[in-house]
C-alpha cells in the first residue's frame, strides 16, 4: 500500500503518470465519473483549510465517490484527547483513503505507520504539502508542456514558505533547470535547502532582493505570500508583507510566455489588475488541484485511469 | 596504573577521552553485576589520551548508542584471556529514544508515547533528523 506524505514519496515516473491522467481527466472528465464508485474519501482536518479540503472533496465526488470527514479538530475526538494512531484505525475501519491535515509537523507520517488504507497529506504545519507541489507541477506542464529547461523564479517569502521548498525538492529531479531566489535578505532560501538540495544537484540559482532585475529572464513566476503567522513581530511583519507587488508595470519587463503561478491565498503580493493577464495562471492552478487530487486518489487506490 | 585484566568480557577502547563516564551512563553499565573498569585520560599513541571502558562479562551491547556517542571506538571480544574478536562501530542509520526533538511543532511534542527517531541524514556532517518534522539535531 502506498501513501504520500512527503512529494519525494513520489519518483519521477510516477509524477509524470499523475500529470498524464490528471490531462486525461481535464480533456475527458465523463470517462471518470464512476472510477470511485462505492468508495470512500475520509477528509481528517485537524486545522481548518477550507480551499484544500474542498479540492479533495471535490475530486473524490467528480470521480462518483462518497466523502466523510471533519473540517476542524474541535469537531473530533482529538479534542477528547485521541492519538493520530487511533483515530486513522477508527477511520480505517470506514473509509477506503484518507486525506489529512494536521497543524504538527510529521502527524500523517505517524497516520501512515499504523494506517490500513493510504493516507494523503494535506499539509502537516509548516513542513510538507505534497498535493500543492502536484499541482504546481501539473500546472507549469500544462503551461510549458515540459518540466524540464526551465528558468524558474521564486519571489517572496523564500524562508518560511514550505511550497517553495517542496517546489524546489521535485524540480531539482528535472533536467536543466535554474532558479532565480528572490526575496528580501530575511526571508532567504533556508542555508540547507541551498546545500542540501541545490548544490548537491549542482542546480544553477542565483539569489537576488530585485524582481524587476529579474523577471525578463523567466519562464516560471512563483510569487508567494508573506504568512503573518511566521512571525512573532507585528513590526517585522508589517514592514516584509508588501516587499514585493506584482503589478503591470513590472510585467512590461516579463516575457510574453511567462506563467505566473501562486499558491494563494493571496494578499498583496499580485496586484488584482494582472488577474487579466493572459500570462495569470493561479487561478487555472487552483483548478488544476482537483484534477491531480482526482489522479492520486485512482493511484493510490490502484485504479487505473483510461491512459 | 594497573588494572586487571579481563578472562571473558569485552574492552570497549579508543573512546574520545573524558567521554568514558558518558557512554557508561548510557550503557547503564552501572547495573550490572560484574566488575566494570573506566580508565580516563589514559596515554594513547594514536589519539594521544583517550578511556577505556573494560566490562567483566560478555553482555549485548547497544551499538546504535556506542555508534552515535562515538563512531571511533573500538569494540574487543575476550574469552578466556585472548582476543577473540575486534570491531568498530559505525554511526548508525536511525537512533530512537537518545535525544528529543526540540521542534515545539514536531508531533512528538504532543504525543509522548511516539518514540523519538532520528534519523541519519549526512554521514560526513553527523548529521541527524528528526523523522516525523525533519528538524536537525542539535548539537
Amino acid at each position: 500500500m502506498k501513501h504520500l506524505i512527503d512529494i519525494k514519496d513520489l519518483t519521477v515516473e510516477e509524477i509524470d503518470e499523475l500529470i498524464k491522467v490528471a490531462k486525461d481527466i481535464m480533456q475527458f472528465p465523463d470517462n471518470y465519473t464512476e472510477k470511485c464508485k462505492h468508495k470512500k474519501l475520509a477528509t481528517l482536518f485537524f486545522e481548518p483549510s477550507t480551499r484544500t479540503r474542498l479540492s479533495f472533496e471535490t475530486a473524490m465526488l467528480d470521480l462518483g465517490g462518497n466523502v466523510i470527514g471533519f473540517s476542524e479538530a474541535s469537531s473530533s475526538s482529538a479534542s477528547k484527547g485521541e492519538s493520530v494512531s487511533d483515530t486513522i484505525r477508527i477511520v480505517g475501519g470506514y473509509a477506503d483513503i484518507i486525506a489529512m491535515r494536521h497543524p504538527k509537523e510529521g502527524a500523517p507520517l505517524v497516520a501512515s505507520l499504523k494506517s490500513t488504507v493510504p493516507i494523503i497529506n494535506a499539509g502537516d504545519g509548516g513542513h510538507n504539502h505534497p498535493t500543492q507541489t502536484l499541482t504546481d507541477l501539473l500546472t507549469i506542464s500544462c503551461e510549458k508542456n515540459r518540466l524540464d529547461n526551465l528558468t524558474i523564479g521564486l519571489c517572496g517569502d523564500l524562508k518560511f514558505g514550505r511550497t517553495v521548498h517542496s517546489l524546489i525538492t521535485a524540480m531539482v529531479r528535472y533536467k536543466n533547470i535554474k532558479f532565480v531566489l528572490i526575496s528580501p535578505d530575511e526571508l532567504k532560501i533556508p542555508e540547507y535547502i541551498k546545500e542540501n538540495i541545490l548544490e548537491k544537484n549542482n542546480i544553477e540559482y542565483i539569489e537576488t532582493n530585485s524582481l524587476e532585475e529579474h523577471i525578463g529572464e523567466l519562464d516560471i513566476l512563483y510569487m508567494t505570500r508573506v504568512q503573518k503567522e511566521r512571525f512573532f513581530n507585528e513590526e517585522d511583519y508589517v514592514r516584509l508583507k508588501d516587499y514585493y507587488i506584482l503589478d503591470k508595470n513590472k510585467l512590461e519587463k516579463a516575457r510574453e510566455d511567462l506563467s505566473i503561478l501562486h499558491p494563494l491565498p493571496r494578499v498583496n503580493e499580485i496586484s488584482t489588475e494582472v488577474d487579466d493577464d493572459p500570462r495569470a495562471c493561479y487561478f487555472k492552478q487552483a483548478r488544476n488541484g482537483k484534477f491531480i487530487r482526482m489522479a492520486l486518489i485512482l493511484k493510490l487506490l490502484n485504479i487505473g485511469g483510461n491512459k | 596504573m594497573n588494572i586487571d585484566s579481563i578472562r571473558n568480557g569485552i574492552v570497549i577502547d579508543h573512546i574520545q577521552a573524558r567521554k568514558g563516564i558518558e557512554i557508561y551512563n548510557a550503557l547503564n553499565l552501572g547495573e550490572l553485576d560484574c566488575s566494570v573498569a573506566i580508565i580516563t585520560n589514559a596515554k594513547s599513541k594514536k589519539m594521544g589520551r583517550k578511556d577505556i571502558i573494560k566490562i567483566d562479562k560478555k553482555i549485548d551491547l547497544d551499538l546504535d548508542i556506542l555508534g552515535y556517542l562515538d563512531s571511533n571506538i573500538t569494540i574487543n571480544i575476550i574469552q578466556e584471556n585472548e582476543r577473540v574478536e575486534k570491531y568498530h562501530v559505525e554511526l548508525p542509520k536511525e537512533i530512537v529514544n537518545i535525544v528529543k526533538c526540540k521542534n515545539p511543532r514536531c508531533i512528538t511534542s504532543v504525543e509522548n508515547e511516539l518514540p523519538q527517531v532520528f534519523v541519519l541524514t549526512d554521514k560526513e556532517k553527523k548529521a541527524y533528523r528528526c523523522k516525523y518534522c525533519e528538524t536537525l539535531k542539535e548539537e
